[in-house]
């Protein structure tokens, strides 16, 4: 038998950890973003924040592209992870190549998608090549914010599907083998038995996936910065410019909570959305 | 109408040989039982039945089609896993209506068949569970249930009762023979017990090392054995065989006595009998007369099984069983006169194996 203390006492490196690199920091932002430097309770900063005019063009625009990139990201990649898990061989090898924009940082991701979109790029010189346009067209100006975010939301899914791949292609190797004949013999075709076993038996890597995704959603901000420069108001972006810019920590401070205020709503409805019952689990 | 055909299927896994060029017809509605010892490559040739596996050779009919290319939703069949393979992600319920789902049936009909082969299987009240909340004997009833409620014009069964106390196996075995006689499906049931093979079976096909090697009824197999291994693995005790020496004339020598055989021009063979198809003079040295041309027998071992009373003897050196009444008095050591039921004597000729005719 060990001390009843053992697990406590095991677990306080990590909580120390965490204490000191996650909630002091944490608490920092809020007292800032709640308390004046004259130390008074205060919403000033959040009514000044919400009072901006690029606020809520800011924070639909955040909450349009998770929506955009998440779903389509999860789809996607469940998608490959059939087809990654169906193959006999190469198996490896296919799944290193599509996890390396994995290794690339958001900002050069964003300068690779701007190379290809801006005015000089690539896609212009293509399609003036095959003759639909005659001179280039500058497809990201600030007039085409359509244009933006859907290249935004190109170099955001060319970047980071992989990161729910891996997950979903480990999720979906731990299914056995077995479930998926049984479902055969009893009738299931493709289809069936993506809906039927995959999909169930998957919940818990989906769940860790989208919860991953969409809190990197919220942050995007690099491959915004890239391509639309401020054209395209997001929540982090705001935060940069109220910080660095505008020299006002107290009013970035609470852009941060507002950030964070909306990824801890979404990781509870994911979390709920695609629970398993406790007696269900494999 | 589902004649079930297997024509000249082989499997082989890289080196491995898990199937040599078998050939079966099961008939309609025949109950077909595979038996064999663990690794012969039951589940193998049941799994190349249901379309999971491809054999490496060879045909598969179902009925009037050649099915070895369709996809095991196209075959009409059901299947109870070896390993169950009940989904933990449904209930009770849901598995067993898995595939009435899958055929879009009425609500209606989903309930009254989910009723009726949960009851058969003694999990009527169990329905709301989930398979992590069951026993393996349960869950095994879960994989049948499942499988029979389909009512499937094939059915293919893994050892599906191999996880069961005695009792409720005993009981299950009736009633699926029961459910199974009524319908009009063609089974074909895997079991390394032969007990419940020689119980269920219109016709027991006996596999060894990938191959067929009997596929006869229950007594036919026990009375006959086309093989050595037959007599060897089916019975318990299992027949005793002894070397025959060539004496001419169709007589052999068997341990020191003379007896009339097949007439074939082989050195030596085997001759077998079944422990109970010997009859007992009495032992020697005690005054009754041995009839003429009794064998004997030393006693080694005597093992009291309530109904009858187990000997292990030594013939000739040989090991030799012999089944004695329970209150018969015999004591390891004493030496037993007997002689064999000479309609029950088989010959088996020690190359191939095979039975000799004693025509
Ligand atoms: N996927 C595989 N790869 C290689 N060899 C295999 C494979 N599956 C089965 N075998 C071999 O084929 C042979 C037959 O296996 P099979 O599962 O059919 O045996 P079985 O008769 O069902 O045995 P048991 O009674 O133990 O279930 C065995 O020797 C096994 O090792
Ligand atoms: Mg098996």
């Amino acid at each position: 038998m060990y001390p009843r203390s053992l697990p406590y006492l095991l677990l306080l490196p990590s909580t120390l950890f965490l204490c000191v690199f996650f909630l002091y920091p944490f608490g920092l932002v809020a007292w800032q973003a709640f308390v004046t430097d004259t130390g008074q309770f205060t919403s000033e900063f959040f009514v000044e924040m919400k009072s901006h005019w690029k606020f809520n063009t800011a924070f639909t625009n955040t909450i349009l592209l998770a929506l955009a990139v998440v779903p389509f990201q999860v789809c996607l990649a469940l998608y490959m992870a059939t087809l990654v898990n169906g193959m006999k061989r190469g198996r490896d090898l296919i799944l290193y190549i599509w996890t390396i924009p994995l290794g690339i940082s958001d900002l050069a991701a964003g300068i690779i998608w701007l190379a290809i979109f801006e005015q000089t790029g690539f896609l212009n010189s293509m399609m003036q090549g095959m003759g639909f346009i005659d001179q280039p067209v500058s497809l990201l100006s600030y007039q085409n914010t359509g244009m933006i975010f859907l290249a935004i939301l190109l170099a955001e899914v060319w970047r980071a599907t992989a990161i729910v791949l891996v997950i979903l292609v480990a999720g979906m190797g731990l299914i056995p083998k077995e479930y998926y004949e049984a479902a055969e013999v009893f009738g299931a075709g493709r289809w069936k038995r993506f809906t039927k076993i995959t999909l169930p038996m998957l919940k818990p890597s989906l769940q860790t996936a989208m919860i991953l995704r969409v809190i990197m959603a919220f942050e995007v901000f690099a491959v915004v910065v890239a391509l639309g420069g401020t054209n395209l108001p997001v929540l982090m972006g705001e935060i940069y410019t109220w910080q660095f810019d505008l020299q006002d920590a107290n009013v970035a401070a609470a852009y941060a909570l507002v950030i964070l205020l909306i990824s801890i709503s979404c990781t509870l409805l994911i979390m709920w959305g695609l629970r398993t019952p406790k007696e269900a689990r494999v | 109408m589902a004649i079930i055909q297997i024509k000249g299927v082989a499997k082989q896994y890289g080196k491995v040989h898990a199937l040599h060029s078998i050939d079966m017809t099961i008939a309609d509605q025949e109950f077909m039982v595979l038996l064999g010892a663990s690794g012969c490559g039951k589940t193998t040739l049941l799994r190349i039945v249901a379309g999971l596996e491809t054999a490496t050779t060879g045909e598969v009919w179902i009925g009037e089609k050649r099915v070895d290319k369709l996809a095991p939703k196209d075959r009409g069949i059901a299947m109870v896993f070896q390993n169950y393979a009940v989904f933990p992600h449904l209930t009770v319920y849901e598995n067993i209506a898995f595939g009435l789902r899958m055929a879009k049936m009425e609500q209606k009909e989903v309930d009254r068949r989910v009723e009726r082969t949960a009851t058969l299987m003694h999990i009527e009240g169990l329905l709301k569970r989930y398979s992590g909340q069951l026993s393996g004997g349960q869950r095994q009833r879960v994989a049948v249930a499942r499988a029979l409620a389909t009512e499937p014009q094939v059915l293919l069964m893994d050892e599906p009762l191999s996880n069961l106390d005695a009792l409720l196996r005993m009981e299950m075995r009736a009633e699926l023979k029961t459910v199974l006689a009524e319908s009009n499906t063609t089974t074909i049931y895997v079991t390394h017990d032969q007990v419940e093979a020689m119980s269920m079976a219109d016709r027991i096909a006996i596999m060894n090392g990938g191959k067929i090697v009997q596929a006869s009824s229950a007594v036919e197999v026990y009375r006959n054995p086309a093989a050595h291994f037959v007599g060897s693995f089916i019975g318990n005790p299992p027949m005793n065989f002894l070397t025959a020496d060539n004496s001419g004339d169709g007589f052999w020598q068997v341990a020191g006595v003379r007896v009339k055989g097949p007439d074939t021009s082989q050195k030596s063979i085997q001759f077998a009998i079944r422990p109970e198809d010997i009859v007992v003079h009495g032992k020697s040295g005690d005054g009754s007369t041995a009839s003429e041309g009794a064998f004997t027998a030393g006693v080694r071992i005597l093992e009291p099984l309530g109904s009858h009373l187990l000997a292990s003897c030594k013939v000739d050196d040989q090991l030799f069983r012999v089944v004695l009444n329970s209150d018969a008095e015999v004591q390891p050591g004493d030496t037993l006169q007997w002689s064999p039921q000479a309609d029950r004597v088989r010959w088996f000729d020690p190359e191939t194996e095979l039975a000799l005719s004693t025509v």
